[in-house]
């Protein structure tokens, strides 16, 4: 059966999915997608062991060989994807419990976790896939979920924000779709490695460009990249606790993760950098999404608006660090996605367990909250800490990666920049650390305890990792440099 | 009561009939146009036609929303199983060949269920999405 | 002149732009949901067209072997037809929700009641 793992990893979630449609009790429903999120976790981790020790894994669907058959493909790139996926998964879905119940009526729960595993499905699949089609279905699947699962928020707005997701998201995903349109009218097949062969014999030809363009676009509006991003605040800071935390750590990553497949590996880092400048536009692009995320998160009111924003920023230095273009920029770029993930969903699973408390994500409600919640707060704090890039913690690894990349090119100015970025990451942070510790909460306020024991152990592994993975960089770290050297060395 | 008569009695001749096209649109995907999407839209449109007609409280009397939703799990489950069944009898997911004893009656039985799964979970999406927006504001 | 022989092309970039231009230009909800059905058939519209093979019939085995065209754009479009569907049951559920929570489907009213609030 273990030769199987790569279609059981897709599977074992969808099936599990509808069958958590029909257990209509609540905490039953809650106990099997743990227990399915764990087994993909298992699964993820065994099959980055094994690409990292073996290379590349190859499945093919239905036993038919590639071209004609779709083909399930795992190198490191994904396999490390695949990996911060199924621990974000687990590790929330550990956390959820006592959000869900405080959020989300009682004869929805386990519509919500059937929900949650399609999403959690669908964002699998996309990794995982080696066809280009069964990609965009893959993807089409984690968004219609993840729509519905943003809906679910307890204000009105969520709704609003779930439908100009959706539009924009479509709108995004159908670029895509004529994108590998018109790649299939020029190379006739729709198998990614396959794709890429016959590229190099088709050569420039105006089709190709058209289908570079859709697909650059597409793919912008999915990951969030600087002008696209408008769905992402909203989306983020109306969705239900859980959700958020999900999203933010894992969608725009695996959007990032179909980027650096399309861009380096089937239309190949030459025709993408040197025909196309590609690096022209993005990095641009990724420097002013830095400013204006960071820049914008300092005035916020509402925590998970600016984290939101903060998100919009982090994301800016993953394609900073893929405009780059070198071995140690891509390695910047891909361990950042890790590092993110990890970082962002401890803060947001921390600002889930202020809102249990309290109620509300407001900046005023978290007068005083260092004395009255002071674990979530001392979590919050390490985790912001990250954020800005203080050593010993993830967020440094990824800037030392990025600011190398910068000077290896002699890009000083871009460097300066990075570091100054950092500093607008110590003012928003500090505004909600200044509100914590250093003013008193007002006469009016309720009691509260500290969050559920296994909210606090959910949030604090991811805390936990924030600064494991900091202090001993070398797994992710030589998955990241392998990942990059491997798409570097795959030019075409 | 007089104008619905017209309505009932023509919605009562055509429902099975419906419901007849929709199988032979499943049935023969293979050899024309057709197949589960298909087949699964046309059978739920005739019980939709039923609740246009006869009131939605009638037709979910026979179609029960509860029953729907084990429906819509069940067919995909069937799509899945075909494909785990291929994975136990020593092929790869979805390996229609080994189903059978020859490769050719394999692909016919394996195409035939998973048609089958998805007809039956298309139908009771269908249905499914028809008693949520219309079961709405009645209260 | 090669070009008017390619209108279904030009069929394509008609529908793909009145699609999109409605998606985001338009205030009413439904409206949004309309350019992007019509967006989501250009889409459809592509595939079919690039699929087509000069003197190939439909892709159903008929007595007598003939050229059939290329089934595997139909297959795909089947498959992006379905999600179009979804996206548009979901959309539409949303609608009738923001309907029942703010009174008004027009995106400008929704915003005003939101900044008084």
């Amino acid at each position: 059966m273990s030769e199987h793992l790569p279609i059981l990893q897709i599977v074992v979630p969808m099936v599990s999915s509808l069958i958590c449609i029909l257990l209509r009790r609540r905490l039953l429903s809650w106990a099997f997608a743990f227990t399915v999120s764990a087994i993909t976790l298992v699964m993820s981790a065994t099959l980055l062991a094994r690409v990292y020790a073996g290379g590349t894994i190859i499945y093919e669907l239905g036993g038919w060989s590639p071209p004609w058959g779709i083909e399930y493909r795992i190198d490191i790139l994904n396999a490390f994807v695949l990996l911060l996926v199924s621990i974000i998964s687990t590790v929330v879905l550990l956390y959820a419990p006592s959000s869900v119940a405080d959020e989300i009526p009682a004869s929805r729960h386990h519509y919500f976790y059937s929900a949650y595993l399609l999403c959690l499905t669908g964002l699998l699949g996309v990794t995982i896939t080696g066809d280009a089609f069964n990609l965009f279905v893959f993807l089409e699947i984690s968004a219609l979920s993840s729509y519905i699962l943003i809906s679910q928020g307890k204000d009105r707005r969520a709704l609003m924000a779930s439908y100009q997701y959706l539009v924009m998201g479509t709108l995004g995903a159908t670029f895509i779709v004529i994108g590998i349109g018109l790649l299939y009218a020029v190379t006739g097949t729709l198998n990614m490695a396959d794709i890429s062969a016959r590229l190099d014999e088709v050569g420039s030809n105006r089709t190709v460009l058209v289908a570079f363009a859709f697909l650059t676009v597409g793919m912008s509006l999915k990951l969030a990249m600087f002008p696209l991003y408008l769905w992402l605040p909203n989306a983020y800071c109306y969705a239900p606790s859980i959700v958020t935390a999900f999203l933010a750590s894992t969608a725009t990553k695996v959007s990032i993760y179909v980027f650096l497949r399309f861009v380096f590996t089937i239309f190949g880092r030459d025709f993408a950098f040197d025909t196309m400048h590609l690096d022209a536009i993005l990095m641009p692009l990724a420097l002013i999404g830095i400013f204006v995320g960071s820049l914008v998160a300092i005035f916020q009111t509402n925590i998970k608006r600016m984290l939101a924003y903060s998100s919009v920023a982090q994301i800016g230095y993953m394609m900073l660090g893929i405009s780059f273009l070198s071995v140690t920029g891509l390695t910047g770029g891909i361990v950042h996605l890790f590092n993110h993930g990890v970082m962002k969903g401890a803060l947001f699973l921390a600002v889930g367990c202020v809102v249990l408390r309290t109620g509300s994500a407001n900046l005023d409600d978290f007068r005083g909250l260092g004395k009255r919640m002071p674990i979530t707060m001392a979590a919050f704090v390490l985790a912001g800490v990250s954020l800005i890039g203080v050593p010993l913690t993830v967020g440094f690894v990824s800037k030392w990666y990025l600011v190398l990349a910068a000077l290896e090119q002699g890009y000083w100015p871009v460097a300066v920049l990075i570091l100054l970025a950092s500093l607008l990451a110590v003012a928003y942070i500090w505004r909600i650390v200044e509100v914590a510790y250093f003013q008193e909460a007002p006469e009016d306020a309720p009691e509260v305890k500290e969050a559920p024991f296994l909210m606090q152990v959910g949030m604090w592994t991811l805390i936990v990792g924030t600064y494991y993975f900091g202090i001993s960089t070398s797994m992710t770290v030589s998955v990241a440099r392998k990942a990059a050297e491997m798409l570097m060395g795959a030019s075409s | 009561m007089n104008s619905n008569i017209v309505l009932r009695a023509v919605a009562k001749l055509f429902i099975p009939f419906i419901m007849l096209f929709a199988l032979y649109v499943q049935f023969h995907g293979d050899y024309g146009p057709g197949g589960g999407f298909q087949a699964g839209v046309i059978f739920a449109a005739g019980f939709i036609l039923h609740a246009l007609i006869y009131g939605l409280e009638e037709t979910q009397k026979v179609a029960k929303p509860s029953t729907v939703e084990i429906f819509v799990a069940l067919g995909v489950l069937i799509y899945a199983g075909t494909g785990v069944v291929s994975l136990l009898k020593g092929g790869t997911f979805l390996d229609y060949g080994v189903l059978e004893h020859d490769p050719v009656h394999g692909q016919h039985l394996g195409i035939l269920l998973v048609e089958l799964g998805v007809g039956i979970t298309v139908a009771s999406v269908m249905m499914t999405i028809f008693y949520g927006f219309a079961g709405r504001g009645r209260s | 002149m090669e070009w008017p022989g390619l209108y279904n092309y030009w069929i394509v970039i008609i529908l793909m732009m009145t699609g999109f231009y409605t998606a985001i230009s338009r205030n009413n909800l439904i409206k949004k949901i309309i350019g992007l059905n019509i967006f989501a058939t250009s889409v459809l519209f592509l595939y079919i067209t690039m699929g087509k093979v000069r003197g190939g019939t439909a892709p159903i085995v008929v007595e007598g072997g003939a050229i059939y065209s290329n089934p595997l754009p139909h297959v795909l479009m089947l498959t992006a037809i379905v999600v179009g569907v979804a996206t548009t049951a979901l959309a539409l559920a949303l609608v009738v929700r923001i309907n029942e929570a703010y009174g008004t489907i027009e995106e400008d009213e929704i915003i005003v009641q939101d900044q008084e609030s």
